[in-house]
């Protein structure tokens, strides 16, 4: 197929996908509520948009393949079928195809014989819900769109709006003779000849060509082929073909580029071809006169249907759709669809400017000028804002990722026959778009992860005395400045003896080895581990949960593991809001600088030197606490003087405090975070780095692997 | 192309013989308007044309427009089959609303 990747085509691409995706969801409300009469709808609508714009593009596989989905989902909608599970099921099948059909034309590749058996494997299967057999009708799957009972529907027809150039006919060519050769594709349904642009005897010029035409053509010929009639004449005319079943936006988007004002639901009739150019003329007369008479005109559609000029199905369908289409685009207005190019520019933007005003801060502290360092502080908080407002462009509800999961835990379930809900909850927390896009694959590892592992077979479930459907939960919610997201299951949780033996046989921890129980979670984690007794195809996937928490690294975010036997597991992933820019805590070790995101800092307190000096005796009483100290000096191996007071950072992450040693206390810094390269990418306790306004380099410290350190320098202090 | 009037009693008879089309159309155009002076019950008859084309369509939409813009009556009468084709493959018919002697016309329900 030879197409021209186009905007418009692009935009098709992203429409259908987010359609497929309403789809989706409106099938899987159906599973539950088979009666939902709005989910049918949304259903069918989303199928015969698809199938209108794909018709639009010439994509005859999907437009023939969504058409035989389409007319199995209208007799659902006519009630004439009940939705079955079978069938709920059999249409999500037809979803993912219409999907695949989509990506293999976005790829611009040909389809390849697999994709068409499914077609044709779904296709006849749609058809024995039509009524006939499979049998009686053989893989009747090449052939183009198919016609039920016989008659053309209104679906068949396209609409085509000509208006000719007025050099035509002096070109030697005769617009009749183009609206001849159009009939033999079809059957011209309905043709109206306009006469609007004719002007009045005095202006005309007979050699002149005015008409315009109006076409109903039923045919089963493609768009390519309909505008190849017109080709000698291309740019001599203004053609508009409607493909069958445009939606109405299309038809007022060809109502507005067509030169002729007329009333917009007159036109949309007679582009309906439910009534004529005449009658609708009639009808703003009769209109015209009546409000005369009366107070308040009656509107048009009325005085149609009582005339019984067109029937009040179809007024009604025309108002309806004028209504859907008015409601779109007051939806579109509320959204603007922005490239992600443009926001990231614009963060990057923002980031160079809370640099340069931390720049500027500085210049001003240095020369002590106070109005300057006024207007200054004014700034910065302006700068702040603009910030926050910038990151909040880039944040986007988790719902849509949970959504999602609806669909995997549905086919998981189906896949390992156990019944399990999915509840979920905090759908609405916002985080950063990048974010939301790298932690569906490690959410999908752990969500099919607990339903296989997880949640026990209900035979097993009854026996422990648990209800026979699993559940399992996704919830997210905010905690000190990150999000968090959970995934809980109510299965049998992690089996402590299983988990160590099998450490032991990979040699990860020795015989005596004792651990608490948050270590000996964190076991599963390590790569090539594996506890299942026998490997499902789900579990066979290649991807390991050392890749899941690799993947949850990489955004900074930790993730950790509540089990409790019998009564299920949870994992808890945390994550911060965003990579780009933070509100940090600056402070100087010997020469350098280093920042930890503010919202880990509980409280600062100086390192008293007659309590605490002792080397070796790596913690600390905090108010009767002991809190793990870790020397950022010894840890980066720093040379540089002693300071004469050392103060110790309160941090805390994933619930676990820990104390920084650092010498100079800095205060609170924007930092905007820059990763590091690939050269420190094995670096423990480093995350990334940021720029100072003095144009310095401070490196943003990972508190959870500093922490990690701390604690194994605080019990290494201890056994010692 | 050839354009012949004839009067009967108030009813100016305008015989239109050969091709509307193109070729003609110049000429035509001052023909036509200069009969619509001539008379305010005009009829023509198209019973001897052998051919029809957008611009013949035209001077007869133009006329009949003419004609009613100026309150007088235009008629076409004697449809010939080249024109009954044009006319009904423009869905014509209705627009001159002038009764044609043809099978196809009722089939056209909306025309």
């Amino acid at each position: 197929m030879n197409l021209d990747l186009g905007d418009a085509l692009q935009t098709f691409f992203a429409e259908s996908r987010s359609l497929l995706q309403e789809m989706e969801e409106g099938l899987l409300r159906l599973e539950t509520a088979p009666d939902d009469a709005e989910a049918v709808n949304a259903v069918f609508r989303a199928a015969h948009t698809i199938k209108g714009s794909s018709g639009l593009f010439g994509l005859d596989d999907i437009v023939a393949f969504t058409h035989k989905a389409e007319n199995v989902l209208d007799r659902v909608r006519n009630n004439e079928l009940a939705l079955t599970e079978a069938l709920v099921g059999l249409f999500l099948g037809c979803r993912d195809h219409i999907e695949r059909l989509l990506d293999i034309t976005a790829a611009g590749a040909q389809m390849d014989a697999d994709t068409r058996q499914q077609g044709e494997a779904l296709a006849s299967q749609l058809s024995r819900y039509m009524g006939q057999s499979a049998a009686t009708l053989p893989a009747e799957t090449d052939a183009p769109v198919h016609h039920l009972g016989g008659a053309r529907t209104a679906d068949d027809t396209w609409h085509i709006s000509l208006r000719f150039g007025r050099d035509v006919l002096k070109n030697g060519m005769d617009p009749l003779s183009f609206i001849r050769y159009l009939g033999t594709l079809g059957e011209i349904v309905h043709l109206t000849t306009l006469d609007d642009a004719l002007p009045g005897a005095s202006e005309m010029d007979p050699e002149c060509c005015y008409l315009g035409f109006e076409i109903r053509l039923s045919t089963e010929a493609d768009k390519a082929r309909i505008e190849g009639v017109f080709e000698f004449v291309r740019d001599d005319c203004q053609l508009h073909i409607l493909p069958p079943g445009s939606r109405v936006a299309d038809y007022i988007d060809l109502i507005e580029a067509l030169p002729e004002s007329n009333d917009r639901l007159g036109e949309i009739l007679v582009a309906c071809g439910a009534v004529t150019q005449r009658e609708l003329g009639e009808s703003l007369a009769l209109q015209a006169c009546e409000s005369a008479r009366l107070e308040n005109a009656q509107p048009l559609g009325e005085i149609m249907v009582e005339r019984q000029i067109v029937q009040p199905e179809l007024v009604d369908a025309a108002l309806t759709k004028q209504k859907e289409a008015r409601q779109r685009q007051a939806q579109e207005a509320k959204f603007v669809r922005v490239h992600a190019d443009k926001l990231d520019s614009l963060i990057n933007l923002v980031g160079e400017l809370v640099i340069a005003g931390a720049g500027v801060g500085l210049m001003a502290a240095r020369n002590k000028d106070s109005a300057m360092m006024e207007s200054v502080s004014g700034m910065a908080r302006l700068v702040e804002d603009i910030r926050d407002g910038a990151m909040r462009l880039r944040m986007v509800e988790i719902g849509e990722t949970f959504n999602r999961f609806r669909r995997v835990v549905r086919d998981v379930s189906k896949e390992l026959g156990k019944d399990i809900d999915l509840s979920i909850s905090g759908a609405e927390t916002e985080l950063d778009k990048t974010v939301v896009e790298k932690i569906g694959d490690p959410l999908t590892h752990l969500v099919r992860n607990a339903m296989d592992h997880g949640i026990e077979s209900a035979e097993v479930r009854l026996a422990r005395g648990k209800p026979a459907k699993g559940t399992l939960q996704l919830n997210a919610y905010h905690e000190s400045g990150g999000i968090v997201i959970e995934v809980v299951d109510d299965g049998g949780g992690l089996n402590r003896e299983r988990i160590l033996a099998k450490a032991r046989d990979k040699g990860l921890i020795q015989d005596g080895d004792h651990l608490a129980d948050r270590d000996v979670w964190n076991l599963i984690f390590e790569p090539g581990f594996s506890t299942a007794e026998q490997v499902s195809n789900l579990s066979g996937r290649g991807v390991g949960m050392d890749v899941v928490r690799r993947n949850i690294e990489a955004l900074r975010g930790t993730v950790e593991i509540e089990s409790r036997e019998g009564a299920g597991s949870t994992f808890r992933i945390r994550l911060p809001l965003t990579l780009a820019i933070i509100d940090g805590f600056l402070m100087g070790v010997a020469d350098s600088h280093y920042v930890v995101p503010l919202d880990m800092v509980l409280e600062c307190v100086e390192l008293n030197a007659c309590t605490d000096r002792n080397e070796g005796c790596d913690y600390l009483n905090l108010r009767g606490e002991v809190l793990p100290l870790l020397r950022v000096k010894d840890h980066f191996s720093l040379k540089g003087r002693a300071s004469r007071r050392e103060n110790v950072v309160v941090v805390t992450a994933a619930g676990r405090k820990a104390g920084l040693v650092v010498d100079e206390l800095k205060g609170e810094f924007q930092a905007v975070i820059k990763p590091l390269g690939n050269l420190f990418q094995r670096v423990r306790g480093i995350s990334g780095s940021t720029i100072l306004g003095s144009g310095e380099v401070a490196l943003v410290l990972d508190v959870p692997a500093l922490q990690d350190e701390a604690a194994r320098a605080g019990s290494a202090g201890v056994t010692a | 192309m050839e354009l012949s009037s004839e009067r009967h009693e108030n009813r100016l008879r305008l015989h239109a013989a050969g091709e509307l089309t193109i070729y003609h159309a110049a000429d035509l155009k001052p023909a036509l308007l200069g009969a619509l002076d001539q008379g305010d019950d005009i009829e023509i008859d198209l019973s001897d044309v052998c051919e029809l084309d957008s611009s013949g369509v035209q001077l007869l939409m133009l006329m009949k427009r003419e004609a009613a813009a100026a309150g007088k009556s235009l008629s076409l009468s004697g449809h010939s089959p080249a024109v009954l084709e044009v006319f009904e493959l423009l869905g014509l018919g209705g627009w001159f609303g002038d009764p044609q002697v043809l099978p196809a016309a009722t089939q056209r329900g909306e025309a």
